[in-house]
């Protein structure tokens, strides 16, 4: 049995980084001083993760101490300290909706019903078909396109019931959306047209 | 309302090129050796003279803030620290500052760390924000390859150095003792105060910790002169200010403003308005999650400015402005703060820890009547005693929302209570 119900009980024996993130992780550890090696833990698990399929196995974690010469466990407890770290499989497609009071007042219970509505899935879940897991997440800060929800590394907002589901539709063909607004915002500012910088906005 | 020529933030929503190229048309790095060449105190006292009070919450003056650091450069270096890790619910000015406007904080990293004799800084931004990280980087890249950064930081005869360091989820870690913490590769959990980290910060070192809103600003304000932007706003509470304003509004949106503008104002110019008219208003919550929320008697007539909110009993905090009309479940809408305070607390000091978690089981309840009337004032205790008994201000975070809730909405709580108990009632005796 794991000793944590975090960490998955399966792992592979080893783990080893390509020669390309061996070269960026002498780039990442250069950013700090001499001695400091540890301020590159993060990156180095964020480098780990991306390389394995959007997990890190134990392996990577003893790898990872070794290089920065950390104790074991001071890497483990990182690890299972910070949110983004996973260290079980997830899908193909990591769908991290948020449903903090900003999303939730404008509606992420019909984003999350879509969801579940499609894959029969509520948080913490991977579907039958084992490409997309769902977890809810805390406030993603970008409330003002609420509400959001992340994609592997990116931002869909101002979704409603329809939208999303236009969206898992793409996903499900592996032809993502376009990232950011569905409703065609390009940034903030307000639906219908901005109300100030409109004299600085480029003729289309 | 605001002027666009006194915006600060003219690419705020990404219609122009946020590289080099359309940063310098915007009059970003126009003149940046000779703003150094005021020197280090000379920034520090113009800064001070605008009035800039820090915009990542606490609202704390800025150009004091960067007094407080070592006027000679001893053993250890100083390092400047820029907090872009927002975190904070109804916040989502920093997202656009660093993807919109990169240069801005860039150039004010150089300023400010210059002012406060650093030679590096590095900017923690939330591991969320994968592309804005993405968009930032190649800003820092556009910049070593102009000559902006580096040995000879934009001819200024400074070494000025930026690294960016991604987070991995935690909200904490917009705490500037935690962001320390986790920036030296541990876990996010904040330090006792004294030491302050202008004096022992990062690895040891004087260290400032700024918000980007607050570092992006510097540039400007030290161009146009501090007493443009000291002339915006009210005494106390000056220049301009990025809201976001979200929630149950017409139209959602950022916006710059000048500080001390009547939420009112704000919202029905800039956000289309409450929805379904200003009568059908029932909350706004005035400075992301940790600010009490308002009722609307006090949004008819308030300003958006730190020092009338805080009369009000609430904060201007971040201005991420979470607008609740009469259809919310204001009881649920609280205790999902209670839920994300409790997910986030680190976990290091006992009020907090179990607290937050205890907090959240009873809004729980509260949502569904499922209490006592008395609880409601047990509740209100735990409160204070999470409040100001922790080592940061997490605690406090998460036990306003509720004391709000309470002084402004406990007719609606003990309604649900009574109604929860004739329901009960009613489902024995049948």
């Amino acid at each position: 049995m794991s000793i944590d119900a975090r960490i998955a009980e399966n792992q592979p024996e080893s783990f080893a980084f390509t020669s390309e993130n061996e070269a960026e992780i002498k780039r990442i550890v250069a950013k700090y001083p001499k001695g400091r090696q540890a301020s590159a833990v993060m990156p180095l698990l964020d480098l780990a993760q991306r390389q394995h399929d959007n997990w890190i196995p134990m392996a990577a974690i003893e790898l990872i101490a070794k290089k920065l010469d950390m104790a074991e466990i001071r890497v483990l407890e990182v690890a299972t300290f910070y949110t983004m770290f996973n260290l079980k499989p997830v899908g193909k497609y990591f769908l991290q909706a948020c449903t903090t009071t900003p999303c939730w007042l404008r509606g992420s219970d019909n984003m999350m019903r879509c969801i579940k509505d499609r894959f029969g899935i509520s948080s913490g879940e991977t579907s039958a078909c084992g490409r997309f897991s769902l977890l809810e997440v805390e406030c993603l800060g970008a409330c003002v396109n609420a509400p959001i929800l992340q994609v592997n590394d990116d931002f869909y907002e101002d979704l409603d019931y329809a939208s999303t589901g236009a969206l898992l539709d793409a996903l499900e063909a592996d032809t993502p959306l376009p990232v950011g607004s569905v409703t065609g915002r390009s940034g903030s500012e307000a639906t219908g047209g901005a109300t100030s910088l409109s004299a600085l906005k480029p003729a289309e | 309302m605001l002027k666009d020529e006194d915006r600060i933030f003219t690419n705020l929503y990404g219609w122009g090129d946020a590289g080099l190229k359309g940063a310098k048309s915007r009059g970003d790095w126009s003149n940046t050796a000779k703003l150094l060449k005021l020197g280090h105190d000379e920034i520090v006292e113009r800064i001070k003279a605008s009035g800039l009070r820090g915009r990542g919450g606490a609202g704390f003056p800025t150009g004091l803030k960067w007094s407080f650091m070592p006027k000679e450069v001893g053993a250890r270096p100083h390092y400047l620290v820029v907090n872009a890790d927002e975190s904070e619910p109804g916040t989502c000015k920093d997202r656009d500052i660093i993807r919109h406007e990169p240069h801005k904080l860039l150039e004010g990293c150089v300023v400010a760390g210059f002012a406060m004799r650093a030679h590096a800084a590095y900017i923690y931004i939330r591991g969320e924000f994968v592309n804005e990280a993405r968009r930032l980087q190649s800003a820092i890249d556009e910049a070593y390859d102009a000559g902006l950064l580096g040995d000879n930081a934009a001819k200024s005869g400074w070494k000025f150095d930026i690294y960016l360091h991604r987070g991995a989820g935690a909200y904490i870690c917009g705490e500037e003792t935690a962001l320390i913490e986790s920036l030296e590769g541990k876990k996010g959990q904040p330090r006792l105060k004294p030491p302050f980290p202008a004096g022992a910060g990062l690895y040891g070192c004087p260290t400032t910790v700024n918000n980007v809103e607050s570092i992006a600003v510097t540039p400007t304000i030290l161009r146009r002169g501090p007493d443009w932007f000291s002339a915006l706003g009210k005494e106390g509470n000056t220049g301009t200010k990025l809201f976001c304003i979200s929630g149950h509004v017409n139209r959602p949106c950022n916006v710059e403003e000048e500080m001390g503008i009547p939420l009112r104002e704000l919202i029905e110019k800039h956000a289309g308005g409450v929805r379904g008219g200003w009568d059908n208003l029932l909350a706004v919550i005035p400075g992301g999650s940790s600010t009490p929320l308002m009722p609307q008697s006090v949004c008819n007539t308030i300003t958006m400015d730190f020092d009338a909110l805080k009369e009000a009993g609430t904060g201007l905090g971040t201005a991420g402005v979470i607008v609740m009309d009469k259809s919310t479940d204001i009881v649920k809408a609280i205790a999902r703060l209670s839920y994300f305070y409790k997910h986030e607390s680190c976990g290091q000091c006992t009020p907090c820890r179990e607290g937050t978690g205890w907090m959240w089981r009873m809004m729980d309840r509260l949502v569904r009547g499922d209490a006592e009337i008395h609880e409601i004032e047990t509740l209100e205790q735990v409160t204070r005693q999470v409040e100001g008994h922790t080592i940061c201000a997490l605690g406090d975070a998460a036990a306003w929302p509720i004391q709000g809730l309470i002084k402004h909405f406990r007719p609606e709580i003990e309604r649900r209570i009574t109604a929860h108990r004739a329901a009960s009632a009613v489902e024995a005796a049948e």
